[in-house]
């Protein structure tokens, strides 16, 4: 895809993401919206997979270690064509195949179960080693919270993988600044997060992760690396493309009503067309 | 007891997966530095390419296995039993209970017999924590020859499993010709009529001790080898409770959610008996030598004597 297509693609997912917590009447859009253009980048882009075969032997694998931010996994999953995006407002309803965290049981596409923080990584942790073990190129991807790297296991697993050397590795955070109770350096500060990765062997890369420019430069950056993991840093804006959620912590964890979702889907319609009409 | 001979069980975890590493390619074994204590450094040796040393970090060693097993490998997780368990109750439960992962956690230096270490290292909370979780199988053996059978049953079953090793050498008492391992079948070991003794692990032996101490004494006891503590053979129980009217627990752990709470659990709903529950009463343990606090905390053969023959009364 080149970068309009993409960014095309990502204002779908971002009405996929709005439209999924307005029918769950819960749920987590900022961070989702924060994450869309690289959970975009991965799945249209990056990653090695396919929709009609979900579990496929030496797909590259993603795990969604900040999982409460499934609505944006969901959404770019239905529009690459997992599942119906019509689907999407079933989410956290009883018997959805959506939970309210990633079940990889449940829904196709998934390929680890997440949402207690600190957890994802480990997981795919041992993914890039499994390949490692059996001498396959498949890669696997973990997405993060900036607030979720507050938990030690992140640290652990990030110190196994740069030991490992597990350059089959990106570990990508989403620095939006933001977590539930406030501004991440107000309420415990993860800074300097580059420092911290590159202290754990990590080559790191810093970007504007809501510029698809700079996360393509980053990801090709990233497979060009060998010997040790990568972690791609992110700056992103939470609740990006949303007028009213738009760095606003109170949109961490809050679905809009139907009178904010008109708004909402109003913004995103009108970036729609900025960006020259769908694709 | 002299002439018996006797192993600990985390000898036979370590021996047993040395044994089915060449049988079972995708096995893969996890340690986050005690591979000298748990054992899994004898398949180590074996095996270095499918031993992975995780450092001293047991939650990111859960999440690892957890991963490899998304990945079609089989893997062990090892550390003491307090912090397979204890530290890692939560990455169990997410990452691999709630996923339905096949990925097997070997316990080692469950109990008090991790004796001088004291109270921080013995967990006698272990077996409660992870009966709790849906789908975990729990596994508890009571010697040499039934822990190495466990290991190769928990490799050939699909699922998550818990198995709990002790760090004491253990009486041999399944080294018989017939000896049969079915994943959730107890073993009765020895008929009676008046009481049944329900044990797991190291009780196992001490019942039967106990049980020819009863004998001299008119009392006709039973005993039960419940080796799978999830899922409990209820059949096997139910069967002796209804017999002998009267059920003694015997356990190297807390009695609450353990063995005792599973067998109470059982009767209190499908037949109620009155019930004796012998292990840990609510508290933690000590220094001392295994010895000492087995006989201290009343689970050796005279322990389990003296509470039975009063509960009988």
């Amino acid at each position: 895809m080149n970068k309009s297509e993409l960014q095309k693609t990502a204002n779908e997912v971002r009405k996929g993401i709005v439209t999924a917590v307005h029918g769950a009447k819960a749920g987590h859009p900022g961070g989702s919206l924060s994450a869309a253009d690289i959970f975009t980048y991965l799945y249209f882009e990056e990653m090695n997979i396919d929709p009609k075969d979900p579990k496929k032997a030496d797909r590259d694998r993603f795990v969604l270690s900040k999982g409460h931010t499934a609505p944006g996994l969901y959404s770019v999953l239905a529009n690459r064509g997992y599942f119906p995006v019509e689907d999407l407002p079933t989410l956290r309803h009883l018997g959805s195949y959506l939970q309210g965290h990633p079940c990889m049981q449940e829904t196709p596409g998934v390929d680890m179960s997440s949402g207690s923080l600190g957890q994802g990584i480990s997981a795919a942790v041992g993914m890039a080693l499994a390949a490692k073990m059996d001498g396959k190129d498949y890669r696997t991807y973990t997405l993060l919270g900036d607030g979720e790297i507050q938990e030690g296991q992140v640290w652990e697993a990030s110190m196994f993988a740069g030991h490992r050397k597990l350059d089959n590795l990106v570990v990508i955070v989403d620095n939006n600044g933001l977590q539930i109770d406030g501004k991440i350096d107000d309420v415990c500060s993860p800074y300097p997060i580059d420092k911290k990765f590159e202290a754990f062997n990590f080559h790191v890369i810093n970007i504007d992760g809501n510029d698809f420019d700079q996360i393509d430069a980053a990801f090709k950056e990233a497979k060009a690396t060998k010997g040790q993991p990568t972690a791609i840093i992110c700056k992103t804006v939470k609740g990006k493309g949303v007028s009213f959620m738009e760095n606003n912590a109170g949109w961490h964890g809050k679905a809009p009503n139907d009178d904010e979702y008109a708004t909402a889907m109003a913004d995103l319609a009108k970036i729609g067309e900025e960006l020259g009409g769908a694709n | 007891m002299a002439d018996v001979k006797k192993i600990a069980t985390r000898e036979s975890y370590g021996n047993a997966l040395a044994e089915c590493g060449a049988d079972f390619p995708n096995l893969v074994v996890l340690d986050a530095d005690l591979a000298g204590a748990t054992k899994t450094g004898v398949f180590q040796k074996a095996f270095p390419d499918r031993h992975i040393d995780c450092g001293i970090a047991e939650c990111n060693m859960t999440g690892i296995a957890a991963g490899l097993a998304t990945c079609g490998k089989v893997p062990f997780i090892s550390s003491f039993a307090m912090f397979a368990a204890g530290r890692n109750f939560e990455q169990v439960r997410n990452s691999i209970g709630y996923p339905r992962l096949n990925v097997k956690i070997g316990a080692t230096h469950a109990g008090i017999t991790v004796g001088e270490d004291g109270a921080t290292h013995q967990c006698n909370e272990d077996v409660a924590l992870m009966r709790t979780i849906p789908g975990m199988t729990v596994i508890v053996p009571s010697d040499d020859v039934e822990a190495k059978a466990a290991v190769r049953a928990a490799i050939e079953m699909e699922g998550p499993v818990y198995l709990r090793f002790g760090r004491a050498a253990v009486p041999v008492i399944n080294d018989k010709p017939d000896y049969k391992f079915e994943i959730g079948k107890g073993v009765l070991l020895r008929e009676g009529t008046d009481v049944t003794i329900v044990a797991s692990g190291i009780t196992v032996s001490s019942a039967l001790d106990a049980a020819e101490m009863l004998a001299a004494d008119g009392i006709s006891a039973e005993v039960i080898n419940i080796h799978t503590i999830k899922p409990l053979d209820e059949e096997l129980v139910l069967a002796s409770a209804k017999k002998t009217g009267k059920v003694v627990t015997a356990e190297e752990h807390t009695v609450i959610g353990g063995l005792g709470s599973a067998v109470c659990d059982c009767l209190s709903e499908k037949h109620p008996t009155p019930v004796l529950r012998i292990g840990m009463q609510d508290v933690f343990g000590e220094s001392g030598s295994a010895n000492a606090l087995v006989e201290k905390y009343g689970l050796d053969g005279k322990g389990i004597y003296e509470k039975v023959k009063t509960f009988v009364k």
